[in-house]
């Protein structure tokens, strides 16, 4: 790793947050023989946030997520994690639950989430007795002493998420929690993530369902390419395009048109254009002053499904999309 | 480092605590399976290749410097006895004669206890009246060939065969040296099965993890090192058990048929003999072990294991066969250097604890075998971690070589 992290935290292009940090990362870069994977990510990940690394499969996600924690190290850029630059130093304080779900299929639940404190340092006992009281917790209380093997997929993740939290971490590190679980069981998930954050508990998940991202994260980094075009807010990447307004009036034409933003253009019985940077106040002073009639408007702010065609480009966020619809069709 | 960091950092456990978690779940996950049964019954194909290594043993046994016979007869007997021994030769199997000194003649205890001249027995007395010297089983078995020669010696057939007098004894030194040496054999052979039938478990072990993906929850928590070294360990653990459990089944079967007494007493005495030969074994296991697990590693299925494992397994047999020709000839240039090579050294060194009877040559080898297990296990744990998750620092940076080897991870 060459560079050194000195300056306060620059990651994308958002302010630098208030909050000290749990990650921070400058740099980072991965090749895979002749593959660069992960191109120069900057990540400023304040403690107690809920992250999210958005992408589509193979935008250099999980290596990311990877090089955070210490599983490989970046050939170049630095990482650091509570203010530590080996994440190896407090891998007592994060838990870390990989896309790929595994668990011994022959060990009782139980078991499996006690074997995963003792990982992070807890005492087999104090382990197994914590593991059952989270399986009471999350009404898997029955299944403590069933083996892996005998749940079905979704308790399986379940345990497997618990075994992620048995020590208490304050970073959580999710790689594509949502992926595989139905409907409710990401209902439930979302309830998690947002107690963990309630708590105080740092969580960064990466995820490719834009939905997930908009409705659990205070911030996001945008992944394409191996690249982070933009890190910072969901607030301030959906204020990276101007909120559409959308007009419908009574008059066709008049001189009230004159007053219309040079973007508007009109789709059936409505306009639509950008917002103006002056607000939308004169605007409607000169619609009622030129009797344009208005019917409706309505103002509204980008998504972060705009915000990241915006950023990301067409293409990614086409991949993004077919990569929602693999999911859900599975 | 800055003020960010939590109160009370909690950091990865270290190498060996961490080595613990996973040796103690590996082993008893496998103590608790069913597939353990399975396992212990794996002794009974043991029994199998242990009866067809038995001919082997056999045939390594008959290797073994063949005894002589010491001519103790009055000079011009023995003359006789000489002459008629290199006419018939090429027609009988005759042991290998020499012709003592006059002086020595009346000592047969003497020249049977000569460690340097490998006599089986002495032939004393006259042609006319020989009487035979030497363990009752060798001294039987050469009685009709000693007559032959006394008549021959004699003029021929139409002398008449003499009566040959036999004067057993309680051992020789040919007599101890090739049971020493079957011994010897028997040790090297139990040592090589063991850890073949062993040895070659660990190779698959790593497959369920790479399989199921929990290999990156462990790579995410602990050092890889330690799981390379957990997994080795649990597996040496379990060994010891089925040994512990096959030990004590061979050891009440040797008792009630008497089995042992075929064998003669290795040279360090049956105690040391066991505890060297489990201290060998451990050595043996953890170093074509770490071989295995290293191969293991590289390989995403249990198929490609198998067909990975082929040049070790290869390796193996190349050892076991310089181990076994080694053993025919103590302190040759052979014997030194398959102690000295690290993964036949175990073996040739229990061979060596049946015949030999220092101890401080186990002390150096053992010092020895513990250094290449430090470097096998290092080295294969640095492949393994890179393997694994195709994890490491970038190409450039650390040190290389035997600084690299040993630096922490």
């Amino acid at each position: 790793m060459e560079t050194a992290l000195s300056d306060p935290p620059r990651a994308g292009n958002d302010t630098a947050p208030s909050h000290p940090l749990a990650i921070e990362a400058r740099g980072l870069v991965k090749r895979f023989g002749a593959t660069t994977a992960v191109d120069g990510v900057d990540l400023a990940v304040p403690e107690g946030a809920i992250y999210g690394v958005l992408g589509p499969n193979g935008a250099g996600k999980t290596t990311t997520l990877r090089m955070l924690l210490g599983i490989i190290d970046p050939d170049r850029g630095v990482r650091r994690l509570f203010g530590h630059d080996d994440p190896h130093d407090i891998a007592g304080l994060i838990g870390y639950l990989p896309e790929e779900r595994g668990l011994y299929p022959a060990m009782k639940a139980c078991d499996a989430i006690a074997f995963m404190g003792a990982l992070r340092g807890m005492a087999l006992a104090d382990a197994r007795e914590r593991g059952r009281a989270l399986l009471e917790e999350h009404g898997l209380g029955h299944a403590a002493d069933k083996q892996i093997r005998q749940l079905s997929k979704g308790m399986a993740q379940t345990v497997q998420l618990l075994g992620t939290l048995v020590h208490d971490p304050r970073l959580v590190i999710l790689d594509e929690p949502f992926s595989g679980l139905d409907a409710i069981n990401q209902g439930k998930l979302e309830v998690l993530i947002r107690g963990l954050a309630a708590r105080g508990t740092t969580v960064i998940f990466s995820t490719h369902v834009i939905a997930h991202a908009e409705r659990l994260c205070e911030g996001v980094a945008i992944i394409a390419g191996g690249k982070v075009p933009y890190a910072g807010s969901v607030d301030a990447a959906r204020d990276r395009i101007p909120a559409q307004v959308r007009l419908e009036t009574r008059a066709r034409e008049g001189r009230w048109r004159d007053a219309l933003p040079g973007d508007a253009r009109r789709e059936g019985d409505f306009w639509y254009f950008s917002l103006p940077a002056t607000g939308i106040e004169p605007l409607l002073r000169a619609l009622i002053e030129g009797e344009a009639g208005i019917l409706s408007l309505s103002i509204e702010r980008a998504g972060l499904h705009d915000a990241f065609v915006h950023i990301a480009g067409e293409a990614a966020a086409r991949a993004l999309e077919e990569d929602s619809t693999a999911e859900a069709g599975r | 480092m800055s003020d960010a960091s939590p109160a009370g950092a909690r950091a990865r456990l270290p190498l060996w605590r961490a080595a613990w978690v996973i040796a103690r779940r590996d082993f008893t996950a496998i103590l608790l399976s069913k597939a353990f049964l399975f396992f212990l019954v794996g002794p009974l194909f043991f029994i199998g290749i242990s009866g067809a290594a038995g001919a082997l043993s056999a045939q390594a046994v008959g290797s073994v410097d063949s005894p002589r016979l010491a001519v103790a007869l009055p000079p011009a007997e023995g003359r006789a006895f000489a002459a008629a021994h290199a006419g018939l030769d090429a027609l009988l199997n005759l042991p290998e004669i020499e012709v003592v000194e006059a002086g020595e003649a009346n000592d047969a205890a003497r020249l049977l206890a000569d460690d340097a001249r490998n006599f089986g027995a002495v032939l004393g007395g006259t042609l006319a009246a020989p009487r035979l010297t030497g363990t009752a089983e060798r001294i039987e078995s050469w009685s009709g060939r000693v007559a032959l020669l006394a008549a021959e010696a004699q003029g021929g057939a139409a002398a008449g065969y003499p009566a040959v007098a036999l004067e057993p004894t309680a051992a020789t030194v040919a007599s101890k040296r090739s049971a020493n040496a079957a011994t010897a054999t028997a040790g090297l052979i139990l040592l090589f099965l063991l850890t073949m039938l062993l040895a070659g478990m660990v190779m698959s072990n790593l497959v369920e993890e790479k399989g199921n993906k929990i290999i990156e929850i462990l790579a995410a928590a602990i050092p890889m090192d330690a799981v390379f070294f957990g997994k080795l360990f649990a597996m040496l653990a379990v060994s010891f058990v089925g040994i512990a459990i096959w030990g004590s089944a061979a050891g009440a079967i040797v008792v009630a048929t008497g089995v042992l007494d075929d064998f003669s007493p290795p040279a360090v005495g049956w105690p040391a003999f066991a505890a060297l030969f489990l201290a060998y074994f451990a050595m043996a296991y953890l170093l074509i072990g770490s071989i295995f697990l290293t191969i293991g590693s590289m390989a995403p299925t249990v198929r490609d294991v198998q067909t990975m494992s082929m040049p070790a397994t290869i390796l193996q047999l190349l050892v076991f066969f310089l181990a076994s020709f080694a053993m025919t000839d103590i302190g040759s240039p052979v014997e030194l250097a398959a102690v000295a090579f690290p993964l036949s050294s175990p073996y040739a060194m229990v061979a060596r604890a049946a015949q030999e009877p220092a101890l401080w040559p186990h002390l150096v080898a053992l010092a020895w075998q513990v250094l290449s297990v430090v470097v096998f296990v290092r080295f294969g744990a640095r492949l393994f971690r890179r393997r694994v998750m195709k994890s490491g620092p970038a190409p450039a940076k650390p040190g290389r070589g035997w600084r690299a080897l040993f630096a922490r991870r």
